[in-house]
């Protein structure tokens, strides 16, 4: 089986709700089985929407969304059979057990009972010696867990992860992305949407930015951060400049603030660097100096630079 | 048909039920206890029959009627409501599950309850005053017609409810009135020509008039248009939930 194999097909899909909003403009999307897919995007950019519209709870304005091969719309329920939701909002049952609701999503989605699989489900997301509380008495990150345990409970091929560690605290978040990165190796592809775009950079293969309702861009990450990463190069000076000398003019150099660094930029997609001929201007020029480091744009440099790019 | 996932909201329902026994059994339970008290024996203690039976006896299939209309409406509004109010509808609608299988689980729990407690009502009854049903046959029928007709009528207003008022609006302001005025408690022929006719327009009557024919053999309609109404009501909430679901009101933007 080809790792590049499509598992879902989004084609040329449009949203407009009855108040006359456009939340998707003819999208088109394809996800690899098995990969982790990051999708980023500003508030209201259309990911929910997305993601409820594949999942069955928004219905489509046009366009076609394939799940396997299965239309989601005249063959629902095997698409549906293949997805599993963790939905933004953390909304449960308050006065049921874990054990009940996740045992309540494996039989909604018409899976005959496995206590042996919910059961491993429980222990891999730490909530097995909670499988008898009420959901009412557990935290937030706990109840979080509960909500991907009953999106797994139907052994799902696809699990979106819609804000996945929205308001839990930093320790919970790293336990959650084992947890991504166990599913993956299991062979479940994933959709993540998220705000933290350090979790999209830690955790996804490809990465997809949706603004205004349009697919801005999709690619692999590495080669999204080759492609529009910019690196600088930043030189401590051994002493204190007040200015940046004229003959390194030609270098769009910046001085920080306190005078003790010289700060190029380049783009290591353009054939020269310029980092030879900087560093001879500088002998040149007598600048000297005791150290130097590169730096490159995290991944929310480049999502902010392409989102305000964009009328 | 997904006949699993049927099963699994079906006892989920159930399960909810049985985790709020006291307001889901025990409350209609005393209440309908205190109208028998209070209409059986305080008042009906003046009136001594209705068509040859005691006043007490003849409020029975008037009291379990409301109940059923009630509660059958409450369970149902609340069973859909309540996935809405707290976002959990979302599992609903994403799971492969038909629409017909979301009704036929939510309105066949619904009026499961409403079926118990009619006949831990009509025991009840038996406790104040001596029961007797002349066909179990069509009291069963017009039990299950009933509960399920209602079942869906709640379903309905649970989708449409934006809010728990108007969840309460149309069994206090609607069904009440419409119960204790479709002859709970008497016999419409005891009302002046006018208001017989006007009454006739009221549903309820011929449901309470069928289901006494079937306790006493008495009606105030006969027992075929009683059992002709009640199908009537129950394909407009079909319809009316078939709608609902080809269009998504409340349920899908």
């Amino acid at each position: 089986m080809s790792s590049m194999q499509t598992v879902l097909s989004v084609v040329d899909l449009s949203k407009t709700y009855a108040s006359g909003y456009k939340a998707l403009k003819s999208v088109s999307l394809d996800i690899r089985r098995g990969e982790i897919f990051g999708l980023l995007g500003p508030n209201g950019a259309g990911k929910t929407t997305l993601i409820n519209i594949i999942c069955g709870i928004v219905t489509p304005s046009s366009g076609r969304v394939t799940v396997d091969g299965h239309d989601i719309v005249t063959d629902f329920r095997a698409a549906r059979a293949s997805i599993g939701l963790v939905p933004q909002e953390l909304v449960t049952d308050a006065f049921v057990s874990v054990w009940t609701t996740v045992a309540f999503s494996r039989g909604l989605f018409g899976k005959k009972a496995d206590p042996a699989y919910l059961e491993k489900v429980l222990r891999e997301l730490s909530l097995w010696d909670r499988k008898d509380s009420k959901i009412i008495t557990l935290s937030g990150g706990m109840k979080r867990r509960v909500l991907i345990a009953k999106a797994l409970a139907h052994e799902p091929q696809i699990l979106f992860l819609d804000e996945p560690t929205a308001g839990v605290d930093v320790e919970l978040r790293k336990d959650m992305w084992e947890v991504v990165r166990g599913l993956r190796a299991a062979g479940v592809t994933i959709i993540l949407t998220t705000h933290y775009i350090d979790e999209a950079e830690e955790m996804a293969d490809r990465i997809g930015v949706i603004n205004r309702g349009e697919i801005i861009l999709v690619e692999d990450k590495a080669e999204l951060m080759r492609k529009l990463g910019k690196k600088q190069l930043r030189l401590q000076l051994q002493t204190k400049a007040d200015r940046i000398p004229d003959a390194l003019a030609d270098f769009g150099l910046e001085l920080s603030p306190d005078g003790c660094e010289l700060i190029y930029t380049y783009d290591t997609r353009r054939e020269r660097t310029g980092i030879t001929a900087l560093l001879t201007a500088l002998g040149d020029a007598g600048v000297r100096f005791r150290d130097l480091q590169t730096s490159q744009s995290s991944l929310e440099e480049i999502f902010v630079s392409l989102v305000s790019d964009r009328p | 048909m997904n006949l699993l996932a049927v099963r699994t909201i079906y006892l989920f329902e159930m399960a909810r039920w049985g985790r709020t026994i006291l307001q889901s059994i025990i409350a209609p339970v005393i209440t309908t206890s205190l109208y028998f008290v209070v209409f059986g024996s305080a008042i009906g203690s003046r009136i001594t029959q209705i068509d040859g039976v005691s006043y007490g006896a003849f409020i029975v299939p008037g009291l379990i009627m409301l109940s059923l209309l009630t509660q059958s409406i409450s369970n149902a509004s609340i069973g859909i409501y309540f996935p809405k109010f707290i976002g959990t509808i979302y599992e609903i609608l994403s799971a492969p599950v038909s629409y017909v299988e979301i009704v036929v689980s939510y309105v066949g729990a619904a009026a499961t309850k409403s079926v118990i407690l009619g006949l831990i009502i009509l025991a009840t009854a038996g406790l104040f005053v001596p029961i007797h049903v002349d066909n179990w046959p069509v009291m069963l029928l017009f039990m299950v017609l009933t509960s399920v007709t209602f079942s869906l009528f709640g379903f309905i207003i649970g989708i449409w409810a934006d809010g728990f008022e108007k969840l309460q609006i149309v069994p206090l302001l609607v069904i009440t009135p419409l119960t204790f005025l479709g002859g709970s408690f008497y016999s419409i022929h005891v009302l002046p020509p006018f208001w017989q006719a006007v009454t006739l327009f009221n549903p309820v009557v011929y449901l309470i008039s069928g289901f006494r024919w079937s306790f006493y053999g008495i009606s105030d309609v006969s027992v075929g248009i009683s059992l002709a109404m009640t199908f009537v009501f129950l394909a407009i909430c079909l319809a009316a939930v078939a709608w609902i679901f080809r269009t998504g009101y409340r349920l899908k933007s």
